[in-house]
């Protein structure tokens, strides 16, 4: 038996509601303001597919990693880097090892779904755990309808042969190369077609091929399936799709429009993610990718699903929400406006890379270093030991640093250092194991810091580097988000 | 132990450029302008200087490299100059390089300059500049403010003041020091401010506002230093003399090891204690008649004012309002403006203070001169609170 064994989710915590959108650009584009309501999920300045992903599997991990994961996933077709392994990143910042296979899968809204039922096979076959991935950053262009429908965010899933909280039961595909959107190699924004003809030609068609594809290779019947995942921007497009293969209407999940809109190759399992979070032990879960053709996969929940509880997931991110009103942050966090940065923010941002190689454990992983002899945990690792009454020499061990506690001893809010989001909150963390550095803050409010909070790290853009097309990420110190 | 520096060396002579935003000058028209006033000062040829030291911190936005820029501007005659770098105390660290060649005997006479052209970048406030490709990597993001305003969280947070009591005794050190320099010809800024005003300035890193902070200026100063024996035999009779050098650098246990709370300067203590042996000062509140102390911001110099044990730890803040530290306060503090109006062209920043300890000693301080200094002190601080170079040197009256 092959089957999901932990999952975790990621919302970005800002929110655009859609009829800030609709104020902006209403004048231009008047159909915007049939979907005024709800609002939806924008990445941070920060942010990318790359961390949202980072984020989701360290939720799914909840702290432990495991030592049998022989193979990292990450599902996108928003990744920073065309050519640099982003799931080689991934396994760097989560600290797993090397010793594993790593695989970016792209192109198509259907890479999750697709790369998912791949990573399940091989898992079967060869034992062990597979962390399998995704996120997904949406940029549109300023007042189209996808500005309106789009959302960022994550998910994770642990796989695996035992203990398992959802068994896969099988899956169906079908191949079709229904364009009903595209975005060529160098182009920075989808280009859609009519929905009329995407509904009718396209989900109504299409889907009900694969559905049935499914319940016949899985021997489960329609009317069984209890969860009906299916993302889709047209309204209602699941309830009737899941009508015309059979499926109870009340099956049909909510696919999270009105609280993050739609997170593209991600939102398959953003959505299974917080399906699960609601499911009972037996139920059936079916899931739908689509995307030049259509994947559905059979999973049935367990009675292993209640010991995921204290994972955040979509639900708890979700919760943790920030409304932001200004529309103009978005269009700056989304390089949607030629801004002036100022000549502060002129520098140079090459990276050496025979530096990040050298030091990857430590910027991309935040390893730090642990005396031997006096126990003194470090950041960075050094050397010498950093205890004055110590000061052994080449006593340190790796120590991870990433999933310790942060605590403020001093802070400011930095209004002259260039940022894309001033003012730059930043100040002395020290780590519930030991250790302190000067850390940059991220995802916290004017007046929402103070001496003693006790906050988390998490893995973020520190600049990119745009001459070169370069993202640098290190670690940043955050307020903590509950679990659901 | 080591005998210390202690009336081995004497100032010859001194000189500083008129600091500010000195749109019309280049570093060379700088350095001309503090080295003759020193020259004139010390009443010797440019034949007679026998090695130099120069200091500029951010020499890649003006001079450049090495000791050739200095060489060069003087046409000196092919003697040994060394270029000195050690954030902001690198004044004070071409000083302790000219002081101790003297002292060893391997100068006569030597030169210590330092300058900074910082107004040819195009912007307020300090350069941007790397750290180098690691530190790049992991360094947080911020400014010089943002670093020192965390004192002021830290501080409060440690000793119950709370945060607007600490922004009026900050606030008031900043009306001080421009009190002080609307009486200084060579002041960047010389005009007075209503504490007022100080308190509804725009915020540049929380707590810290626009009077928080110092001026970033163009500027020069320099020192000539020899033996007392020499120095009398030049015809100077009142000779100010060196009573203590001692510098303190950090070595990563404020930024990375959880002993230190963030509220205070580890290092300007050690430098501080070390200075106080050397000259011989056990009541550095009673003897040290006036200092200058490295004001970047208004919450530097009040948290230095304790570790330099002028103030008890957790009190500068009710000396700072009763006014201890004013002109006619029992330590005037920053007597020439300080960074904040004098200004703080890097390099420079060092000579300065020395050259206004040194010229109030002679008596020479005009409208601003205090009543029969005896020792005079002065302190650089350079990077921040967490990681940072300390320097403190003394100077006073010979056989005081």
């Amino acid at each position: 038996m092959v089957g999901i064994t932990a999952y975790g989710g990621y919302v970005p915590r800002r929110r655009l509601p859609r009829s800030v959108i609709v104020e902006a650009n209403g004048w231009f584009n008047s159909a915007l303001k049939g979907y005024s309501k709800g609002e939806r999920s924008m990445c941070n300045w920060d942010e990318d597919a790359l961390t949202m992903a980072v984020e989701a599997s360290r939720d799914c991990l909840d702290q432990s990693r495991p030592d049998d994961i022989k193979a990292i996933y990450l599902a996108s077709t928003t990744l920073p880097f065309t050519d640099r392994q982003n799931s080689g990143i991934l396994g760097t910042a989560l600290n797993l090892g090397q010793n594993m296979m790593t695989m970016d899968i792209t192109s198509s809204q259907r890479a999750a779904t697709s790369g998912l039922i791949n990573a399940l096979n091989v898992a079967k076959g060869m034992g062990g755990s597979a962390l399998f991935a995704t996120g997904e950053h949406r940029r549109s262009q300023t007042a189209n309808n996808n500005e309106m429908m789009y959302g960022d965010g994550g998910a994770a899933l642990l796989l695996g042969n035992d203990e398992i909280v959802a068994e896969y039961i099988g899956a169906g595909q079908i191949a079709v190369d229904f364009v009903d959107h595209y975005r060529g190699q160098n182009a920075d924004f989808d280009y859609n077609w009519e929905e009329r003809w995407i509904r009718d030609e396209g989900f109504m068609k299409i889907v009900p091929d694969a559905v049935q594809a499914a319940l016949d290779n899985t021997g489960i019947s329609a009317d069984e399936v209890d969860h009906f995942v299916m993302p889709g921007t047209i309204r209602n497009i699941a309830a009737m799709v899941g009508k015309r293969c059979g499926i109870n209407t009340e099956a049909a999940r909510d696919n999270l429009h009105g609280v993050m809109g739609e997170a593209g190759t991600s939102h398959s399992l953003v959505m299974l993610v917080d399906c699960l979070q609601e499911a009972k032990p037996g139920q059936v879960i079916m899931v739908i990718g689509w995307g030049q053709g259509c994947d559905a996969l059979v999973f049935r929940a367990t009675d292993k699903l209640p010991t995921m509880a204290n994972r955040k997931g979509i639900k708890g991110h979700l919760a943790h929400r920030k409304e932001e009103t200004n529309y103009n942050k978005f269009l700056a966090f989304n390089g949607l406006v030629q801004q002036d940065g100022g000549l502060r923010s002129e520098t140079d941002k090459q990276t050496a890379l025979t530096t990040l190689y050298r030091n990857k454990e430590m910027v991309i992983g935040f390893v730090g270093g642990k005396c031997e002899q006096c126990g003194t945990v470090q950041f960075p690792k050094s050397r010498i030991c950093v205890n004055p009454n110590c000061g052994a020499i080449n006593t340190q061990e790796n120590h991870k640093m990433a999933e310790t506690s942060a605590t403020i001893q001093s802070w400011t809010a930095d209004n002259l250092t260039y940022a894309p989001d001033p003012p730059h909150h930043f100040g002395m963390v020290n780590f519930s194991e030991g250790g302190r550095m000067m850390a940059d803050f991220t995802d916290v409010d004017e007046g929402g810091v103070a001496v003693g909070d006790e906050f988390r790290m998490v893995f973020r853009i520190k600049a990119a580097d745009e001459k070169r097309g370069f993202n640098k990420y290190f670690w940043k110190a955050a307020p903590k988000v509950q679990a659901s | 132990m080591a005998s210390g520096i202690k009336d081995k060396v004497a100032i010859l002579g001194m000189g500083c450029s008129k600091f500010g935003e000195r749109w019309d000058c280049d570093a060379e028209d700088l350095i001309v302008e503090a080295y003759q006033e020193a020259m004139i000062d010390a009443g010797i040829e440019t034949s007679q200087i026998d090695a130099a030291w120069f200091a500029t911190a951010i020499e890649e936005v003006h001079v450049g490299k090495s000791g050739v820029p200095l060489s060069v501007a003087l046409r000196l005659p092919n003697i040994p100059v060394t270029r000195v770098e050690n954030f902001c105390a690198s004044g004070t660290e071409a000083f302790r390089g000219a002081v101790y060649a003297v002292a060893s005997g391997a100068a006569d006479i030597a030169l210590a300059l330092g300058v900074e052209k910082l107004k040819d970048t195009g912007y307020g406030g300090l350069p941007q500049r790397g750290a180098g490709p690691l530190n790049d990597m992991i360094r947080n993001n911020g400014s010089a403010p943002g670093g020192f305003a965390q004192l002021a969280t830290a501080y409060s947070q440690k000793h119950g003041v709370d945060m607007e009591t600490v922004k009026k005794a900050i606030g008031t050190i900043s009306v001080k020091s421009h009190a002080n320099g609307a009486k200084n010809p060579k002041a960047h800024l010389q005009k007075a401010v209503a504490l007022e005003t100080v308190l509804n300035a725009p915020m540049i890193a929380a707590p810290l506002g626009l009077f928080d902070c110092c001026g970033v200026s163009d500027g020069s100063a320099a020192a000539i230093v020899t033996t007392p024996e020499i120095a009398k035999s030049l015809g100077k009779h009142e000779l100010i003399t060196v009573k203590a050098l001692q510098l303190a650098v950090s070595n990563g246990q404020e930024s990375g090891h959880n002993s230190w709370d963030g509220s205070y300067f580890l290092t300007t203590r050690k430098a501080a204690e070390r200075a106080y042996k050397e000259a011989g000062i056990e009541k550095p509140r009673d003897q040290i008649s006036m200092f200058e102390c490295h004001d970047c911001f208004s919450i530097t110099e009040m948290v230095t004012m304790e570790d330099l044990y002028i103030s008890n730890e957790g009190e500068a803040w009710r000396d700072v309002l009763d006014g201890f530290y004013n002109a006619d306060g029992q330590v005037p503090c920053q007597i020439d403006g300080g960074l904040k109006c004098f200004g703080h062209p890097i390099g420079a920043s060092g000579l300065r203070m020395l050259y206004e300890m040194y010229g109030q000693l002679l008596g020479r301080a005009g409208e601003r001169q205090l009543k029969d200094p005896t020792f005079g002190m002065t302190h650089n601080l350079g990077g921040q609170p967490h990681q940072n170079v300390s320097s403190v040197a003394i100077i006073g009256r010979d056989g005081a």
